[in-house]
């Protein structure tokens, strides 16, 4: 087993002999105009079924709720007023003077026009759009806590799910810090009639398998950007290798606070979190929770060598203790 | 786009409904641009954009015109491009009378017709000639009485749109100037005169807009606009779907020309086209007044020769391209009839079809509610769903003998007769309907080849990527087939009236499944040499085309795409391998040119505005226009050149007229013809409104297409009794997650399950006025329908003061309807509206109408109608509600009582 914890490179520690540049996710949510687009070629990509009710979800424009087995990109849609504004302008200016790593601009990159760097007015309201997916961890919980090996590290650095050794156990939902894993019960992938008008087959794959986002690991083999980011028309999703969109993201944070949107700030980028940092790191523009997700993510696993060590004292203080009571008993 | 300084989005939901193209804007904003959203609604788009500025719909001229005022007045117009590029100098008739003159009517109005004589409107022209031309006269001259007007005449029979965009003929050589912009009747003047009422205060009263957020518009789009930056404005339907549409446009094309910002990068006038290839369905009509590159369709009684037609497009003896129109109808019906078309049958131009009037899509569905029309073909629309007035648009198909409806799924259109809401509320029963509807399986997109014209004239090439399943077919091949079984029939008719289907060219080359080789149709629309060494040779420009009959070209404008036999729409090249302007990606009409009038770029000595916005300048060692662009301009044309005043056509352009296709190659501030509805743009309200003109007695364009019938009524508007029946304004539009109708969305789940449900969007007071529950049931009413939604309760959406009272709008996605066939189904917005057309384009004033809400469910049955019945007798909606021409001061707007709702629809287009 691997290191559970702390900054490490996960395609090394996984033992791959042959060197691959990690590849991740940058999710640049300041610019997402929530088209959906992501979602939908990710489904059509992937082949995932329709898993929505039909109904609406009675949360502004988001009708998929959040990510789950069939759904691996999803987009929330959060309303806010100038209060809440306000609060997220101070929180992220705080994270900055907590000592936020912050990394100047790379001397090639072109500053942005810089004549003007008063914050602007507050807005009266806000909506934000963010499309999340899988964070796949520097210390995966799904992987960690897989009994059959379904899960896999991959040379990339990612995390995937291999459909036919998964035995639909669970552990793995329980073990993603993030619910991003689920196991999938139903759906339909087909309309309910063909184009010649003849009633639609609904044909779902990898019912009680747990599923989630491979990062398109089957384009990414054959060198092939993943399907959201590839349909993504804004570039908010972006794809690479995992240095280049750390340190893009930190770019991109610091010419927001530059041009006093303060409220910007990263997710996933601290390799020194409870889950070793994430591969697909966020530009977030309010506290994690906003969007739904973990504050404080932590890996179950993370606390595995001092649970395990703990276990060991105590079993060492009860071998000690009986050693001592046996011992006692002879005198 | 990307390019712009400033970009001001306003009719349209850019980044909802065009997605793609709005990487753009965020390109444009990365590089440090300001961003700001005008629309009723909060939407997608304002939540990327630096700012949204709440409008109550259909009041844009008076911010438009607002912006106008303030830059004439604080002296922030770009004087050097005015003065050299616009027709601010040059002198209008006399008898002209403003809007502001006669309380919201310009001079020429027939209130008989709801026509104007335009002749009034008219440039004052010299009688000898002698008045100089290109702006070389001073001061105004000659006797008025010696004076006769440009380029008047020809105009009442024939709408705006038909005359492209050069409109009626004119001669330039005997327009006045006045250099100085003093005289009262220059252009600039009455601009000016015109818009001085169009203040911040008037923007806050009609529109609701606060001065401050007036203020930083202002100073937004000022501070971008100028030699060193410009600022670019985008809209959509939101601006053309009103009762005066092309006005919104004219008002905005009038400030980016003061601001000088047309004919440069970053600036212009962006028309976001509502789906792929809708410019192409204009550049290659599906309008009825239109044949292929916005040449006019013949009128009959007026255009019964052939030159009679081409006297109307064009004068020789105007500047410009157009004066060439001889040219490209020649080679058009040289295109279509071939070998048949000689000089001696005027190239077959007898074969054309003539109009006897207006015979748009709502005046072809009164004529089916008449028994008038036996057939009709739906391709890619379904009108069941989509078109305004659905009621009246599906009680029209019942009066069909066929239906043919060709489309990818069973949509609405193809299923009113079983599952329809009328067979709800039971006006219609299923045995009782004689329409044969036929359903053709359609291919989609990807299952053909062929190119889409998107939104900057760019046509791109689509390679099938999979065959059609089962009897899917191309819309080529139906066309095709469908002409060849025609020919068949008539293969030995002797009949006059079948020549021009037996003489047609019609013989694709077909592959193995049938399909014609779209390849080929392309060539045949780029043209070739018909005779001559060059015989068979495709054409490289459509200044190659003749009119002698030696050349032919199916559509003018889109002449170069296959010049010598290469398919230049289909063009690749990434844009980080080549130039900036892309000229290897597709191709733009005309001759690959990114960006119009791009002469404009330059100053009138031909050297750029700036180097920051250097685009197409004047090279004087290699004696032509150079640049990043295919430059807009006769090549070789150097700045300062004067034209012989004896010329015509683009002989007689100047050295500064970049406007290459108007008749006096300038930028029309004002426009002396062409513009049925007025010269210059100003406020009426809509059809329906909460109140009352703030500008005029006048309270609605009175040149507006009127349909005054029973199934068509119109709510009061404020001041008129029963006004407070439908208190509220409604909008309609589209979500990412749909496309119009549904006919491509609402039958894909992975779309359907991401708005699966019709619903309205209504701010938190509305809610609470209304006593509305966030995400229950609400049932709309308008004069015309009754639908239920679910309440989306948002602050993304403002209730307005506007004239003192408070102004709520409501917001309706139109992509539901109601059949059993689709993944997911629900009341269609467009039931609500009713029939009001723009008389330049007859488009319907869908954007804005006024309606009632309450919760709870809709009831079914009958009872819908004695629902929809007892609201319009409480407002006392008649026939005759909001179909007066004329609202003189003083006198009552309310309908006449006397009219007896129940006699016999009356009809007025």
């Amino acid at each position: 087993m691997g290191q559970l914890a702390g900054p490490t490179d996960p395609t090394a520690d996984a033992h791959w002999e042959h060197s691959h540049a990690r590849k991740g996710f940058f999710t640049d949510t300041s610019i997402c105009i929530g088209c959906k687009a992501c979602e939908v070629a990710c489904k059509e990509w992937n082949q995932n079924p329709q898993d929505g009710e039909l109904e609406l979800l009675e949360s502004s424009y988001d009708n998929t709720g959040a990510l789950g087995a069939s759904t691996w990109r999803h987009v929330a849609f959060v309303e806010q007023d100038s209060e809440r504004i306000e609060e997220a302008r101070e929180s992220g200016r705080k994270l900055v003077s907590l000592g936020m790593p912050r990394v100047g601009p790379p001397e090639a990159r072109p500053q942005p026009a810089a004549e003007d760097t008063t914050p602007p007015d507050t807005p009266e309201f806000r909506w934000l759009m963010s499309s999340d997916v899988c964070k796949h961890c520097t210390h995966a919980g799904c992987l960690d806590v897989c009994p059959t090996g379904a899960l896999f590290r991959t040379e990339h650095g990612t995390v995937v799910v291999q459909d036919d050794v998964c035995n639909g156990c669970g552990t793995c939902v329980a073990g993603c810090p993030f619910g991003v894993i689920e196991r999938r019960t139903d759906g339909t992938a087909a309309p309910r009639t063909e184009r010649d008008g003849q009633p639609g087959k609904p044909e779902v794959k990898n019912v009680g398998v747990a599923q989630k986002c491979t990062l398109c690991y089957d384009r990414m083999v054959d060198d092939q950007t993943p399907a959201c980011a590839q349909t993504c028309p804004t570039t908010s999703i972006k794809y690479g290798e995992h240095e280049d969109m750390v340190e893009t993201a930190r770019h991109r944070v610091a010419e927001m606070h530059a041009q006093g949107r303060t409220e910007a700030r990263l997710y996933g980028a601290n390799e020194l979190d409870g889950v070793g940092g994430t591969g697909s790191v966020f530009l977030l523009l309010d506290e994690p929770e906003v969007y739904g997700l973990p504050p404080d993510p932590r890996v179950p696993t993370a606390d595995l060598p001092r649970m395990y060590q703990r276990a060991g004292l105590a079993a060492a203080g009860m071998l000690a203790a009986a050693a001592l009571a046996f011992a006692g008993g002879r005198s | 786009m990307a390019n712009a300084d400033c970009i001001v989005i306003q009719g349209s939901n850019m980044a909802e409904c065009h997605p793609v193209g709005y990487q753009w804007v965020t390109e444009a904003k990365a590089r440090g641009a300001r961003v700001i959203h005008v629309d009723p609604r909060f939407t997608r788009t304002s939540a990327v954009a630096d700012k949204h500025v709440p409008i109550r719909a259909g009041s844009d001229i008076v911010l438009l015109g607002a912006l106008i005022n303030h830059v004439l007045t604080h002296d922030l117009w770009f004087e050097e491009y005015v003065r050299a590029y616009t027709n601010a100098a040059t002198l209008v008739n006399e008898d002209y009378r403003d809007a502001e003159d006669l309380d919201g009517l310009f001079s020429g109005f027939d209130p008989e017709t709801g026509q104007y004589d335009m002749s009034t409107w008219a440039y004052a022209e010299n009688e000898d000639g002698a008045g100089g031309h290109d702006g070389k006269v001073d001061a105004p001259a000659g006797d008025p009485d010696d004076g006769a007007e440009a380029g008047a005449e020809a105009v009442e029979e024939a709408a705006g749109q038909q005359l492209g965009s050069g409109g009626a003929p004119m001669e330039h050589a005997r327009m006045l100037h006045d250099e100085t912009l003093q005289d009262p009747r220059t252009v600039f003047q009455i601009l000016k005169r015109h818009y001085a009422r169009y203040t911040p205060e008037m923007v806050q009263e009609v529109c609701g807009i606060a001065p401050e957020d007036f203020a930083y518009l202002v100073r937004s789009i000022t501070e971008n606009s100028g030699r060193e930056r410009t600022t670019c404005f985008a809209y959509a339907v939101g601006w053309t779907q009103h009762s005066l549409g092309a006005q919104y446009i004219r008002t905005a094309s009038i400030l980016q020309l003061l601001l000088g910002n047309m004919g440069r990068p970053g600036g212009g006038i962006m028309a976001l086209r509502g789906h792929a290839s809708i410019q192409g369905s204009t550049d290659i009509p599906t309008l009825f007044n239109l044949l292929p590159g916005y040449l006019p369709m013949p009128v009959a009684g007026t255009h019964d020769t052939f030159e009679d037609y081409l006297a109307a497009i064009a004068s020789k003896k105007q500047k410009g391209y157009w004066a060439e129109a001889d040219a490209y109808t020649t080679s058009l019906l040289k295109a279509w009839w071939g070998d048949a078309a000689t000089a001696d049958n005027d190239w077959a131009y007898d074969y054309l079809p003539r109009l006897t009037g207006a015979h748009g899509t709502f005046q072809t569905l009164t004529s089916m509610l008449d028994d008038e029309v036996e057939g009709y073909f739906l391709l890619g629309q379904n009108p069941a769903v989509g078109s305004s007035n659905g009621r009246m648009q599906r009680m029209a198909m019942s009066h069909l003998k066929w239906l043919v409806v060709r489309d990818l799924n069973l949509i609405e259109s193809a299923t009113w007769w079983k599952d329809g809401p009328e067979i709800a509320s039971g006006e219609l029963r299923t045995e009782d309907i004689e329409t044969e509807v036929f359903f053709l399986p359609a291919a989609t997109h990807v299952e053909k080849s062929g190119t889409f014209t998107q939104t900057q004239r760019l046509l791109q090439w689509r390679h099938q990527a999979v065959a059609p399943p089962g009897e899917c077919r191309s819309e080529l091949q139906f066309f095709f087939e469908l002409g060849q079984r025609i020919r068949e029939r008539l293969a030995d008719s002797a009949d006059e009236r079948d020549r021009p289907l037996l003489d047609l060219t019609w013989d694709y080359p077909v592959d193995a499944h049938g399909e014609p080789d779209p390849e080929a149709v392309l060539a045949e629309i780029n043209g070739r040499h018909l005779t001559g060494p060059d015989a068979g040779r495709p054409l490289s420009s459509y200044t190659e085309m003749r009119a002698d009959g030696s050349t032919s070209g199916g559509c003018w404008i889109y002449t170069g795409v296959y010049a010598d036999g290469v398919n230049r729409a289909a063009a690749r090249t990434p844009g980080q391998e080549q130039a900036a302007a892309a000229p290897d990606w597709g191709w733009a009409w005309p001759a690959n040119r990114r960006i119009l009038y791009n002469r404009a770029s330059a100053d009138p000595e031909g050297r750029p505005w700036s180097e920051r916005k250097k685009y197409v300048w004047w090279d004087e060692e290699q004696d032509r226009w150079v640049g990043d662009d295919v430059p807009d301009f006769p090549l070789h044309l150097a700045p300062g050149t004067r034209p012989d005043p004896d010329a015509g056509g683009a002989a007689a352009l100047a050295g500064d007229d970049p406007f290459i296709m108007q008749a006096d190659g300038k930028g029309w501030l004002y426009a002396p013809k062409g513009v049925l509805d007025g010269p210059l743009p100003t406020h009426y309200e809509p059809q329906e409104s909460p109140v009352a003109n703030a500008l005029y007695a006048q309270q609605r364009n009175p040149s507006r297409v009127l349909f005054a019938r029973q199934d068509n009524l119109t709510a009061p508007s404020a001041g008129e009794p029963g006004a407070d029946v439908y208190p509220y304004v409604f909008t309609t539009y589209r979500l990412t997650e749909h496309h119009t109708a549904g006919g491509m969305s609402r039958w894909l789940p992975y779309l359907s399950e991401l708005q699966p449900e019709m619903f309205c969007e209504v701010s938190p007071e509305l809610a609470a006025e209304c006593g509305l529950e966030p995400y229950g049931w609400a049932t709309i009413v308008s004069p015309r329908s009754a639908i239920e939604v679910r309440v989306l309760v948002t602050e993304r959406m403002t209730p307005l003061v506007v004239r003192g009272h408070t102004v709520h709008q409501i917001g309706l996605p139109y992509h539901w309807g109601v059949g059993g066939n689709a993944v997911v189904s629900g009341d269609s917005a467009n039931d609500l509206l009713g029939l009001t057309l723009e008389p330049n384009v007859q488009i319907q004033d869908s954007k804005v109408g006024s309606c009632h809400i309450r919760p709870g469910r809709r009831p079914r049955g009958p009872e819908l109608l004695d629902l929809v019945a007892e609201y319009q007798q409480r407002a006392g909606a008649t026939v005759e509600t909001g179909n007066t021409r004329i609202d003189v001061p003083g006198t009552d707007r309310s309908a006449d009582p006397d009219t007896d709702p129940t006699t016999d629809p009356m009809r007025e287009h």
